[in-house]
């Protein structure tokens, strides 16, 4: 300040700033008064992380606005995140904004304004989110029956998972693969997610056995500790998930959004396990049974058609019922056959006996002269009829004779022997011309028979050939070599000879000349 | 005796591999109910109890199928799967 100025200047006793000394003068002031403040107003404005990773919003009340900026560091150091339209309890540090005239509170902690802030956030997200369907009870997947792999989206350490798996190990040991997320702070809702997402893009068959159901589990605490299961991005990949989903968040009374979309929720994670797998023991004893069951059908089947088989075998008569009939009544009528044979020869034998007593010789005798009498008396009776009969024709043969008259027949005899004379003259006559004529043939024939007689024909020169029982010979065959025979000539004169040579033409008499022709055919053979 | 045997039994048994322990336990169910209820015919029911038997074996067989082993998904750093490793759980 120099004395040339004072002129310049109005007389005052107000300090002059530049807006530059202005605006420190008050961010000391403010940061100074309100160095640390809790601040209780409605989210407002926010629109997640600015992609510096630092947050703006505001909080505001009912006629108060107040600019808000949580840094990227603190941000990720922070239990609760900011969520739009939440009352919260900020606690942070007033500082101003020199370069645009502002002010404005760095948080450096956030926190819902007490459980009714929060349950009604939840509340009107529960409800924007069933509107979208994502609760349906028609989403919901059913639970295998029997999984081999189980994926587990929980803590890797801590009581949980232990629990967990101590339950599966008792019911029926499967294979547990174990998604490692932090299941509080402010990470966790994103983590669980990504688990979710990520079990379910496992595909099956690969290095990473993809799980036929997933758990997402967690153990009790407060509603913030549970906050990252009611994270939207939870639900929307719990909703996406292919795979079923059991929730076990917290205890049975801890109700978060992942409860309401899961396919199933479990009260605890023990209760998870439960439901995931059943009790191994319990299926084998009802397989089993179910095996004895078909088996004592199967058997009990058998049985009845078997008892079935037996009882009609039994029915069936033997050989020995179906002919016991037949064979009776043959036995009755073969019994009744000898004594009806008996009873008949016995009756037939009296009917002879009786005949035969009747029969004697004085019946016989008897008999003898009631028929010689009864002769005796024809007899009587025939020469008395023949009396009476002779007697009787010669008065019929008087009398016919007394009418017998002969003149008649004398002149009737006359007639006919003077016919008879003509015809035996002419008989006489027939009879010698007939006589000569037979003569003459008779003369005819014997010459002719003589002419054909054999003697005549051996007188001729011819001779007849007979064998030892002086039958003819007609052919030289019937002549065998050795056979004597005979030759018979005229008159009778017989020689005696024997055959020679077989199939051999009559030999001619004159021997040598052929023996001649014999030498002479040899001698030929010699050329 | 019951149509949904009747009608779901295939020419031969190569089905049932195919099965889930709850569809072969389902199956066998209804084979010993039919076989109890005694009205298939004999030559049927000897079949359907050989059907049974082998649904019974697969049923086992799945049962002990099942693994007691458990493991750990290793992340990398971007968070993505990148295998599996035992799990301690002390």
């Amino acid at each position: 300040m120099t004395l040339l100025d004072e002129p310049q200047t109005p007389a005052s006793n107000i300090t002059e700033y530049s807006v530059t000394e202005l605006s420190g003068v008050l961010k000391r002031t403010i940061e100074d008064r309100f160095g640390l403040v809790r601040v209780r107003g409605e989210i407002s404005g926010f629109r997640g992380r600015h992609s510096s990773g630092h947050c703006y919003f505001s909080l505001k009340d009912e006629r108060a606005r107040l600019e808000a900026v949580i840094w990227k560091a603190t941000y990720a150091k922070l239990a609760f995140k900011p969520e739009e339209g939440l009352e919260v309890v900020a606690t942070g540090r007033l500082t101003t904004y020199p370069g645009s005239s502002k002010y404005q509170i760095v948080i450096e902690e956030i926190a819902p304004a007490g459980a009714g802030a929060l349950m009604a956030l939840l509340n009107e997200r529960r409800m924007k989110l069933e509107a979208e369907g994502l609760f349906a009870a028609e989403r919901k997947k059913k639970l295998p029956f029997l999984p081999r792999v189980i994926g587990v989206v929980t803590s890797p350490t801590g009581a949980v998972i232990r629990d967990i798996r101590h339950r599966i190990a008792d019911r029926f040991p499967v294979h547990l693969v174990v998604w490692p997320v932090r299941v509080q702070g402010e990470t966790s809702g994103e983590e669980v997610a990504r688990a979710i997402a990520g079990f379910d893009a496992i595909e099956a068959g690969g290095p990473i056995p993809r799980p036929d159901v997933i758990i997402v589990a967690r153990g009790g605490g407060s509603l913030e500790d549970l906050w990252g299961f009611n994270d939207e991005a939870v639900v929307r990949a719990v909703a996406a998930c292919s795979i079923p989903l059991i929730s076990a968040i917290g205890h049975e009374t801890d109700w978060t959004l992942i409860d309401h979309v899961a396919d199933m929720r479990a009260p605890t994670p023990t209760g998870a396990a439960e439901i995931a797998v059943p009790v191994k023991a319990e299926i084998s004893a009802a397989l089993a049974g179910l095996h004895a069951r078909q088996d004592g059908a199967a058997f009990r089947l058998m049985e009845h058609e078997r008892r079935a088989v037996a009882g009609l075998a039994r029915a069936l008569p033997s050989p020995d019922m179906l002919l016991a009939l037949p064979r009776r009544r043959l036995d009755e009528a073969a019994s009744g056959l000898s004594r009806s044979l008996r009873l008949g020869l016995s009756d037939k034998r009296r009917l002879f006996g009786e005949a035969g007593a009747r029969l004697s010789v004085t019946s016989l005798e008897h008999s003898v002269q009631q028929k010689r009498a009864e002769l005796r008396h024809a007899d009587a009776c025939i020469l008395h009829g023949l009396q009476s009969s002779v007697g009787l024709r010669r008065q019929r043969f008087d009398r016919v004779a007394s009418l017998l008259r002969p003149q008649a027949i004398a002149a009737k005899g006359d007639e006919k022997r003077a016919r008879f004379d003509v015809f035996a003259q002419r008989f006489e006559a027939a009879l010698a011309h007939s006589m000569e004529a037979r003569r003459g043939a008779l003369t005819t024939a014997g010459r002719m028979v003589e002419s054909l007689s054999p003697m005549r024909v051996l007188s001729r020169g011819y001779a007849i050939i007979r064998d030892t029982d002086n039958n003819p010979v007609t052919r030289a065959a019937d002549l065998l070599p050795g056979m004597s025979f005979e030759v018979e000539f005229a008159a009778g004169e017989r020689r005696r000879a024997v055959a020679e040579e077989d199939g051999a033409p009559p030999r001619p008499r004159p021997a040598p000349r052929r023996r001649a022709a014999k030498a002479a055919e040899d001698q030929g053979s010699l050329f | 005796m019951s149509e949904t045997t009747e009608q779901s039994l295939p020419a031969d048994d190569s089905d049932i591999r195919r099965m889930t322990f709850e569809e072969a336990l389902a199956a066998l169910e209804r084979i010993v109910a039919d076989l109890e209820h005694g009205e298939v015919p004999l030559d049927r029911s000897i079949r359907i109890y050989e059907r049974g038997e082998k649904l019974k074996n697969h049923c086992e067989r799945l049962l002990s199928a099942a693994e007691d082993r458990i493991e750990k998904i290793k992340l990398s750093r971007t968070g993505k799967p990148e295998g599996t490793e035992p799990l301690d759980l002390g």
